[in-house]
């Protein structure tokens, strides 16, 4: 059983929120809450400016641990060692006890750090932090102070009880997602989409997807690919609905009548169309994609603009100016990385034409989907109809 | 309807392999090394089983080792062997075209000093037996020849190509995979000259998790699990006494009415053939060259009487058997066991099969379970949707 009976949260950004703050706070709350809720019965709260995780007396340590490190709006988390009593020999027991367990070889050099909440606490921060320094040099003959560069700062803060910490692990960051509205992503099985987001999910924004299908020409392995990669995100992100499209009979549509070089570019437009609706119908305020400029065919800035101009709502490209390797960096430490290479093929692969265009004219391309007039619409009614929709939890 | 032609992948069990496995799991439980009761009636089962095995090869019950499948058979067969008999010399020989149960262990001894030679085969999918011949020299320990492809269906002389190595070099270690075989054909490891036999539960409508593989009572083996020495210390680890009983009914069932169900399979298969070379841009793949044109029986004789592997022209394997799927024929591309490769198949390749039809071939295969009225419609839906598909390639 672990020493650490809370943590203390430590939050950057939102620290910064003027009279907002509330909200943010109220935010990372529920989310450090959604996170540790399958863990066991945690109490979180705020206390003066400060967000304590209180643990249950059969908690998992590292399970904690690698929860707290996915909630984005942690800059930082101190496990803590709790003390009921607070008089001063039992703090000072307590926190002697504490550098033994924490450091058996007790040779630092340290500086105590001490706050006193409860301010009918007979002794003051500055005494108790000499008076403390005092009684650990006499316990400890190897310890050494060092005010200005200590090897471990040691935390004693006096609420009804007494919090004693020294151990700061770096949390993702970020703003608490559910603090700064809604998007829907565009969700293939590749390796970008899903980084993409993450990385607007990490500024506080909750995330639906939409993932296109192409039954038979994708499988359904490749359509359980991406609920596996939706999970991934939703680890970090939160629940989130999956709007899977059966895109098929457009996809067809657009072969049939459209000049084969520019295949993928309108049926991008045709995606961007879709995932605009439900993004509409979901109340969200923007569509996120995994595009990065110049890594293909359709990610040349005339394609991109090719693809932005059938929607009017802003499209957040987080990757924009990521080279690969960077984005595959991120794909390893969220863990979408293994998930995104199985080998099942998504629609954007099959129809790719041998030479795409990578500098389409806008012109063109718009001429060429008048040639979709006569049916396009009725295949859009049907395929926004029979969407199938997953929620992720 | 629903058309279940991944035979060669899995098969349905029977409701007698079915009913024997319950009965074992919730009334006969019991540990075979236990010394009481218990025990002692599930090491009936394993009794029976290994006596109905070794009836049907026509062996003794304790040359009959059980495995966890065909895969571990394969990897007891040769690693067993090339540990036991090291000092013969450690040469080995094999076909391009076996299962990668076969292959991965002869590589993995490949990468501890042994020599393997691979030995191709023509376009029908039958080894250059002379080649094989010819590489047979002093150090030469074990051969390795499977009966039937996984993926075409192609067969080898296993008789007579045990006759000639041995003729070479008399204590060559013959290795046959028959997982193919096995329930397909009448198969003798005496008579035809077999040492080490390897089957498996799953591919003759028994359960999946067991298969054996048979010893010839004069080769000495090593084991590769070790532990509470079981089965002679060959096979360590409790035997699965309810898939072990579930073989033994398979076996007993696969062989009743023998001629009668293969010959059903062969017709089908000649239907299968018949039917979808007449599309345009369609390879059956596998056939003897006298097949060509008529695909008369005897030429289809010639190969294993349940897999047609056939490659379309213009369609991506993949796309085809979802296609199938949706309309509930289930079919694999290539072979099942490789599919989640994304490189192309070894046996295609080796048979020669242009790159561009690598990847698209399918791979159907039928049981005895497989109806005329099944097939029929499987074949309608291919001619079906073909023709649609090629509308949508890659240009």
């Amino acid at each position: 059983m672990s020493m650490f009976k809370a943590f203390l949260i430590k939050y950057a950004e939102i620290g910064l929120k003027g009279n907002n703050r509330y909200l943010f706070e109220n935010a990372l709350c529920d989310r450090i809450k959604d996170a540790l809720k399958p863990l066991g019965t945690f109490r979180v709260f705020k206390e003066q400016g400060r967000v304590f995780v209180e643990c249950p007396e059969d908690y998992d340590y590292e399970e904690t641990v690698e929860a707290l490190k996915r909630v984005f709006g942690i800059s930082s988390f101190c496990p803590v060692v709790t003390v009921a009593d607070t008089d001063w020999e039992s703090l000072t027991k307590a926190v002697g006890d504490y550098v033994e367990a924490m450091y058996p070889d007790a040779d630092f050099t340290f500086k105590v750090f001490a706050k006193r909440a409860d301010k009918n606490y007979p002794i003051s921060s500055p005494d108790i932090c000499g008076m403390m320094g005092a009684y650990l040099l006499g316990r400890f003959p190897n310890l050494k102070v060092d005010v200005h560069n200590p090897e471990v700062s040691l935390n004693v803060e006096i609420r009804t009880k007494a919090y004693i910490y020294s151990v700061e692990i770096p949390g993702p960051g970020g703003m608490p997602v559910g603090s700064n509205g809604k998007a829907m992503l565009l969700l293939s099985g590749g390796i970008d989409s899903p980084v993409a987001g993450y990385m607007i999910a990490k500024r506080g924004v909750s995330v639906d997807a939409v993932y296109f299908h192409a039954p038979p020409y994708t499988s359904e392995r490749a359509k359980q690919k991406v609920i596996d990669l939706a999970k991934k995100i939703s680890r970090y992100a939160g629940r989130m609905k999956l709007f899977v499209v059966n895109f098929t009979d457009i996809q067809l549509y657009i072969y049939d009548q459209c000049p084969h070089d520019e295949l993928t570019i309108i049926m991008r437009r045709y995606m961007m169309r879709i995932a605009e609706h439900f993004a509409k119908q979901e109340n969200c305020l923007g569509l996120i994609t995994g595009e990065s400029l110049g890594q293909v065919a359709s990610q040349t800035m005339q394609s991109l603009a090719a693809t932005n101009e059938v929607c009017t709502m802003p499209v957040y490209r987080p990757l924009i100016a990521f080279d690969k390797k960077d984005i595959v960096e991120i794909a390893e430490t969220i863990d979408t990385y293994e998930t995104s290479i199985q080998p099942y093929e998504d629609c954007c692969t099959i129809f790719v034409a041998k030479h795409p265009v990578t500098k389409p004219n806008l012109k063109k391309i718009r001429h060429s989907e008048r040639k979709l007039e006569e049916k396009i619409d009725e295949l859009l009614e049907t395929a926004l109809k029979t969407v199938e929709i997953i929620e992720i939890e | 309807m629903e058309v279940y032609l991944d035979n060669s992948a899995t098969t349905k069990i029977t409701d007698r392999v079915r009913d024997i496995m319950i009965k074992v799991l919730y009334e006969d439980y019991g540990n075979p090394s236990s010394m009481h009761r218990m025990g002692v009636n599930a090491e009936k089962y394993m009794k029976e089983a290994a006596q109905i095995i070794a009836d049907s090869l026509k062996v003794e019950p304790k040359e009959i080792i059980f495995t966890s499948g065909g895969t571990e058979a394969n990897n007891l067969a040769l690693i067993g062997t090339a540990m036991a008999y090291q000092r013969r010399g450690k040469h080995i020989i094999t076909t391009r075209i076996e299962h990668p149960s076969v292959h991965q262990p002869l590589l993995y001894l490949e990468e501890n000093g042994y020599k393997i030679d691979f030995i191709p085969v023509d376009r029908t999918g039958k080894i250059f037996k002379d080649k094989l011949y010819n590489a047979i020299n002093d150090e030469t320990q074990i051969v390795s020849v499977m009966f039937v492809n996984n993926e075409i269906g192609s067969v080898q002389d296993i008789e007579e190509i045990a006759r000639e190595i041995k003729k070479i070099k008399n204590d060559i270690i013959f290795h046959v995979d028959a997982v193919q075989a096995f329930g397909k054909y009448r198969i003798h490891p005496r008579r035809m000259g077999i040492d080490l036999l390897s089957i498996s539960g799953h591919k003759i409508h028994g359960p999946k998790g067991i298969g054996a593989l048979y010893v010839n009572d004069n080769i000495r083996l090593k084991p590769i699990i070790f532990g509470g020495g079981h089965q002679r210390g060959l096979r360590s680890g409790t035997e699965n006494v309810p898939a072990i009983a579930g073989l033994g009914q398979a076996v007993k069932d696969i062989y009743e009415n023998f001629e009668q169900k293969v010959n059903k399979m062969y017709e089908l298969k000649q239907l299968i053939i018949k039917e979808l070379s007449g599309l345009d841009g369609v390879t059956i793949n596998g056939l003897p060259e006298e097949c060509e044109s008529n695909y008369e029986m005897e030429h289809i004789k010639m190969t294993a009487p349940h897999i047609v592997s056939a490659s379309f022209e213009g369609v991506r394997s993949e796309v085809l058997l979802h296609a199938l799927e949706d309309r509930g024929v289930y079919v694999s591309s290539g072979s099942a066991c490789s599919s989640h490769h994304p490189q192309p198949s070894a046996t295609l390749s080796a048979i020669g099969i242009p790159k561009i039809l690598l990847d698209s071939t399918i791979r159907i295969s039928i049981s005895e379970m497989t109806t005329e009225e099944e097939i029929q419609y499987a074949i309608e839906q291919i001619m079906d949707l073909v023709p649609k598909l090629r509308r949508y390639t890659r240009r």
